[in-house]
């Protein structure tokens, strides 16, 4: 069997941190092995670490590093549908298809997840009010459940086990493999389209305006802004660029420049993040996007502005940060204001805030997105910050809003149990995948998913 | 180089995670890949993965060093799959068992000099005959640092990649004169199955920078390589330490 690694380790949010027994897989037979003979008897999967909170993390427990698990099985040119194993990352997936006119059909801001990670959150990109979440271009998966079965899972095979499995946070078995359906692009270009509101009314006022006509559609808040200001935004509208209208300086349809990738190689001290500097950005933010008609920008800078610094969570210094995402009903905005306006009279510093209107929810038990606004947000991590994320909680469970699992690091049990009214299919169905609970997080447990451990003194 | 000639490049041992990622650079600037190992159905799908992400043609080959009555028809395999000319070839396999085990069952001690040393020789020697002859291509083999000192903690794997290191200096003396190159290459410390979880390890290379700095020195027709290659020096100061000296610490 192979070896096993005690690290200590943590979400993208660097809180909390947890010694774990890591075991890394190289290739089917290990992943086999390790589940049959005695192997660990607690365990979570764990992509590339990107999800903020506590949920690929196993305090005491394993996890089952699924990064070395990332070959490509296939791929139909026609129809542009990849096969691939779980640990294949979307940066993967672009640097292979991309070239070949195909690009994910839903992307989260980073490209540093892997596959079976952005089934496992049911992710969702700045195209969900149009195209829903990643699941719905997933045509099928191969899960590994606890009893050692292999296991095909679509909307038509096995469709409690896909159903529980997308958005099910790892905690129905390992994702081994997934078909996925790309999408076709004629450049690896998007034409953006900014258009600045000066609050938040202006600025649902212009998301509701613009949505249909667009494919992407985000909104950059500026959560310091306050009183009349309030929701100052810039509004991000795009559309993949085609092929007529790329300008001959670009030299082809799928060059992209390569940029210097900083690194970010200690963690800052927590002073450089002070509520000055944070003015500054966003002030600077907004001073710097006067609306504008059709500017040409390649998918790395559309999609993925952060990842051009490696590591950027160490700017939080070594107390880290939490992620506060939360989705309102449409007719709830009001909710939405208040969220906004909590966070603006606290001077809980953060970067930009990130707004967008989201479709219709998928059939995923625990998937996030669902038909409403979401807002998105980084919040620096002190001992105080757990009291006022309970109490936003709070509001956001008053207006029939919902946390998201690939962020949340705080909430309450019986908070999240109202949150999402299908907890207990999911539980029925993961007792049938999982009869001896072996799959377990940080996070399942504190949000009492899964039983508490029998030795835990809590 | 024979890169993208449409010669194909064999890569004996390919289901480890520093093999494919060579593999990957080669089949990203269009070379046809065989890969050659024990377990070919994962080697199979290494395959699969290489062509679906650089569309160039791959086999497989059943390979096993441990099996020394079929090693003598190595080459012969790999030119009945090949499509064309071999261009080249690198040895990436190795076995290391825990150094005590190794001392105490002689069999496993055995098994370190038959899979390191004795098949490397018995595969190679094929492969030069066959590039000799056509006065074209390249031999690299993956030894290791543990090769240059003997140490108290893994002198038996030391000594079989020793022995591989002497083996690959004396070819390339043979091969010079037809102009094929040899690349010796020791890796330090990689981030791999054989050291996952392994204490003690620092400054250690991922598979794809290996990956990159392998196929790096194989095209630069280099002799020796460290990789990562500060480990030169590393290694250039332990195989300065007097014996005497030497034969006391605890290393």
């Amino acid at each position: 069997m192979i070896q096993s690694a005690k690290q200590r380790i943590s979400g993208w949010g660097r809180c909390p941190v947890e010694e774990c027994a890591v075991f890394r897989p190289e290739k089917r037979r290990d992943l086999e092995e390790l589940l049959s003979e005695g192997g660990p008897t607690e365990y979570i999967a764990r992509g590339l670490g990107r999800s903020y909170g506590d949920a690929a993390i196993n305090g005491g427990g394993s996890v089952i590093s699924m990064v070395r698990l990332n070959r490509m099985l296939g791929w139909d040119a026609e129809r542009g549908i990849v096969e691939c194993e779980g640990g294949v990352s979307l940066e993967e997936l672009i640097d292979t298809f991309l070239p070949r006119g195909w690009f994910l059909p839903v992307t989260p801001g980073t490209k540093f997840v892997t596959v079976g990670g952005a089934i496992a959150h049911d992710v969702h990109g700045k195209n969900h009010h149009g195209e829903g979440s990643f699941s719905k271009y997933v045509l099928d998966l191969e899960l590994v459940t606890p009893t050692g079965d292999v296991m095909t899972c679509s909307p038509e095979r096995n469709p409690d086990a896909f159903w529980a499995t997308v958005g099910g946070a790892g905690l129905t078995g390992l994702i081994l493999s997934a078909r996925i359906q790309l999408h076709p692009v004629e450049t690896a270009y998007v034409r953006v389209d900014y258009h600045r509101c000066e609050n938040i009314d202006t600025v649902l006022a212009a998301i509701r305006e613009t949505d249909q006509q667009y494919k992407y559609s985000v909104a950059w808040v500026d959560c310091l802004a306050k009183g009349k200001n309030l929701g100052r935004s810039v509004l991000m509208l795009g559309e993949h660029l085609p092929l007529k209208d790329l300008p001959l300086s670009i030299g082809g349809p799928y060059k992209v420049k390569r940029k210097l990738q900083p690194n970010v190689p200690i963690d800052f001290p927590s002073l450089m993040l002070n509520p000055l500097s944070i003015w500054a950005f966003n002030t600077m933010f907004y001073a710097v996007h006067p609306s504008a008609q059709g500017k040409i920008i390649d998918y790395n800078t559309y999609f993925y502005p952060l990842d051009a610094i490696h590591n950027w969570n160490r700017i939080y210094g070594k107390r880290g940060f939490t992620q506060y995402q939360a989705t309102f009903p449409l007719d709830a905005t009001e909710g939405l204001v208040q969220l906004l306006e909590k966070l603006s009279k606290s001077s809980r510093a953060s970067f930009l805030a990130v707004l967008k209107r989201m479709g219709p929810a998928s059939r995923g038990l625990l998937s996030y997105p669902f038909e409403g606004y979401t807002l998105t947000l980084d919040i620096p991590m002190k001992a105080s910050l757990i009291p006022f994320l309970h109490e936003c909680d709070e509001l956001v469970l008053k207006y029939g809003g919902r946390l998201y699992l690939a962020k949340d690091v705080s909430t309450k049990p019986e908070v999240f149990a109202a949150m999402y009214p299908l907890l207990n299919v999911f539980k029925e169905v993961k007792g049938k995948l999982d009869p001896e609970g072996r799959l377990s997080s940080d996070l399942a447990r504190r949000l009492r998913i899964v039983d508490p451990r029998k030795t835990d003194a809590s | 180089m024979s890169n993208a000639n449409g010669q194909s490049i064999v890569i004996l041992g390919a289901t480890s995670s520093v093999a494919r990622a060579l593999a990957h650079e080669f089949a990203r600037r269009g070379s046809p890949l065989i890969f050659a190992a024990r377990d070919t159905d994962d080697a199979a799908v290494i395959a699969v993965d290489t062509e679906v992400r650089f569309g160039v043609p791959t086999q497989v080959v059943r390979f096993d060093a441990d099996r020394m009555e079929n090693l003598p028809r190595t080459l012969e395999r790999c030119l009945e799959v090949a499509d064309g000319d071999i261009g080249g070839v690198v040895l990436c396999y190795g076995y290391m068992d825990e150094q005590k085990k190794a001392q105490a069952d002689p069999d496993i001690a055995e098994r370190t000099m038959n899979i390191n040393l004795t098949s490397a020789v018995i595969v190679l020697e094929q492969f030069a005959a066959y590039f000799a002859d056509r006065k074209a291509g390249f031999i690299a083999a993956l030894s290791s640092v543990a090769g240059d000192r003997g140490r108290q903690s893994n002198y038996l794997y030391g000594a079989s990649k020793a022995g591989l290191t002497a083996y690959l200096q004396g070819l390339r003396n043979r091969m010079a004169p037809c102009g094929v190159p040899v690349t010796t290459i020791k890796p330090g410390f990689m981030d791999t199955k054989m050291t996952f979880g392994l204490p003690g390890l620092f400054l250690v290379a991922s598979p794809e920078q290996a990956g990159q700095a392998i196929h790096y020195a194989i095209v630069r027709k280099k002799d020796v390589v460290y990789v990562p290659w500060f480990w030169r020096y590393i290694m250039l100061i332990i195989r300065h330490v007097p014996e005497k000296i030497f034969k006391r610490m605890k290393m």
